[in-house]
């Protein structure tokens, strides 16, 4: 077996940062955030999902991996070593879903979506994408947005808006996702409206 | 003493982790209280241990921390507040709201506006808006999944009955996003436009109570009343006497045992702010 790379230099400040950077991204949604982007996790990963997942993972939290990470062997055992959460094959077990191929992703109604009394036990999703421009181009509104906000993750499947607008419909239900883009992620938690997409 | 053997912020990484996760949940959904494993603080429940821990969870060595106490900077629950991040995160405090990165707040929101790159902290005693009107978690639980809100508005109802206005004056409660009635901690109803629509990010932690909520920035927060009744801002009538301001929310000061009293800015940062101003307006220039 090869050996894995290592987790943070510094993992209470590399973790905080990542943490504001997300933070940030979910109460602005649409908006892009840098975050340290030092690791080296076994491909797929992304870098920055790997900053995610270190900074938000232990042993309260499962995660599952799509078919691209978990056929990969090396990224399930990385993952299990430094943060201590393990792996289902349930999406609708997982606390955290990965995935590193967005025009495979199953329904978004496949994973946990919380429950009317507690919609906070849903998964979120993170998902892995290679830009943020010249995707799907879809224009937000909702909670952490003034107005309007353009956002055009790439790549994307075409009926993913509608996705996301079902999503929201089942607000306050429904999952919350992250983007890992290079060096960056940006977010569209459940509350965020999709008002139009191109 | 050096605080080195403290964790940076004092909680411990994986509390810290339990709590980002909470609040990435609330900001997910403005206004939802989300359980968390609230730790013990070394100091008790009651003293801002909510609001302590959210901070814990947030802070950065690069953060500028602003503490206030019902709008004063030198208040004890602010002093040693402020003293302890100093000591156990070693991060910069200030006094003036606008150089503040994250502002942790008992019951006041600063007069100053709040920009888009900070974060307001509340520290928050009873965050169940309903839980007066029903003591049991698990109807008001069952209240929030439904938007069932009737018993809020008779609430208000019969504060017209008995009164004739609705004389609820702090913890008004608030419609955040359109969907869940919200707690705005117990900040003076004065307060309550500068909720809704603010730059800043708004999280509120409750310790004894373990629920963390929150509002996104640019959030629409409505507070409750009725067509006929429509909700109205209250102050003191009168001006501050410190720095004369006629718009500010007013602290009244009993000055001696023959009826004297006075009123003063309840924010003291924003008070100074506005006599220095005035006086470097009078001084001649030499």
């Amino acid at each position: 077996m090869p050996a894995l790379s290592p987790a943070f230099a510094n993992p209470v400040f590399d973790t905080q940062a990542t943490f504001r950077a997300v933070m940030d991204a979910m109460a602005r949604p649409g908006e892009i955030r840098a975050v340290p982007d030092a690791l080296t996790p076994p491909a797929p990963l992304s870098p920055s999902a790997a900053a995610l997942a270190l900074t938000l993972l232990d042993y309260e939290t499962p995660f599952w991996l799509d078919a691209a990470l978990g056929e990969a062997e090396d990224v399930a055992r990385w993952l299990r070593f430094h943060t201590g959460a393990s792996v289902t094959a349930n999406p609708s077990d997982a606390a955290f879903a990965f995935a590193a191929d967005p025009l495979a992703l199953p329904p978004l109604a496949a994973f946990s979506q919380g429950t009317p009394d507690f919609p906070d036990r849903s998964t979120t999703l993170v998902l892995q994408v290679a830009a943020f421009t010249g995707g799907l181009s879809l224009v937000l509104s909702g909670p952490g947005i003034a107005s309007h906000r353009d956002f055009a993750p790439s790549p994307l499947a075409p009926g993913f808006a509608d996705e996301l607008r079902a999503n929201a419909g089942r607000f306050p239900c429904g999952v919350d996702i992250v983007f890992a883009g290079p060096g960056s992620v940006a977010a569209l938690p459940r509350s965020t409206r999709i008002e139009e997409d191109r | 003493m050096s605080a080195a053997s403290y964790n940076f912020a004092y909680l411990d990484e994986q509390s810290k982790r339990m709590i980002r996760r909470a609040i990435l949940k609330a900001i997910a959904i403005p206004g939802y209280q989300v359980p968390f494993a609230s730790r013990e603080m070394p100091m008790p429940y009651g003293w801002g241990t909510g609001g302590i821990q959210v901070t814990a969870a947030i802070l950065g060595p690069d953060d500028v921390l602003k503490v206030i106490d019902q709008g004063s900077d030198d208040t004890t629950n602010a002093v040693s507040i402020r003293a302890f991040f100093a000591k156990v995160a070693d991060v910069k405090t200030t006094t003036a709201t606008a150089d503040a990165t994250v502002i942790q707040t008992r019951h006041r929101v600063p007069e100053t506006p709040l920009s888009d790159r900070q974060i307001l902290v509340y520290q928050v005693p009873i965050p169940e808006p309903l839980r007066f009107l029903e003591p049991r978690e698990t109807e008001t639980r069952r209240l929030h999944a439904l938007a069932d809100y009737g018993l809020m508005h008779v609430k208000l109802y019969e504060d017209i009955a008995h009164h004739g206005h609705i004389a609820t004056a702090y913890a008004y409660p608030v419609m955040v996003a359109g969907r869940y009635l919200m707690d705005p901690s117990p900040v003076p109803k004065f307060d309550n436009p500068k909720i809704g629509g603010c730059a800043a990010l708004q999280l509120f932690g409750a310790g004894r109570e373990k629920r963390i909520y929150a509002i996104p920035p640019y959030t629409r927060v409505v507070s409750l009343d009725f067509a006929d009744y429509p909700f109205e801002r209250y102050r003191q009538q009168g001006t501050c006497a410190l720095c004369g301001a006629d718009d500010t929310f007013l602290d009244e000061v009993v000055t001696d045992d023959k009826g004297g009293r006075m009123f003063i800015c309840s924010d003291s940062d924003y008070c100074e702010k506005r006599r220095e101003t005035a006086s470097a307006k009078e001084r001649p220039h030499d």
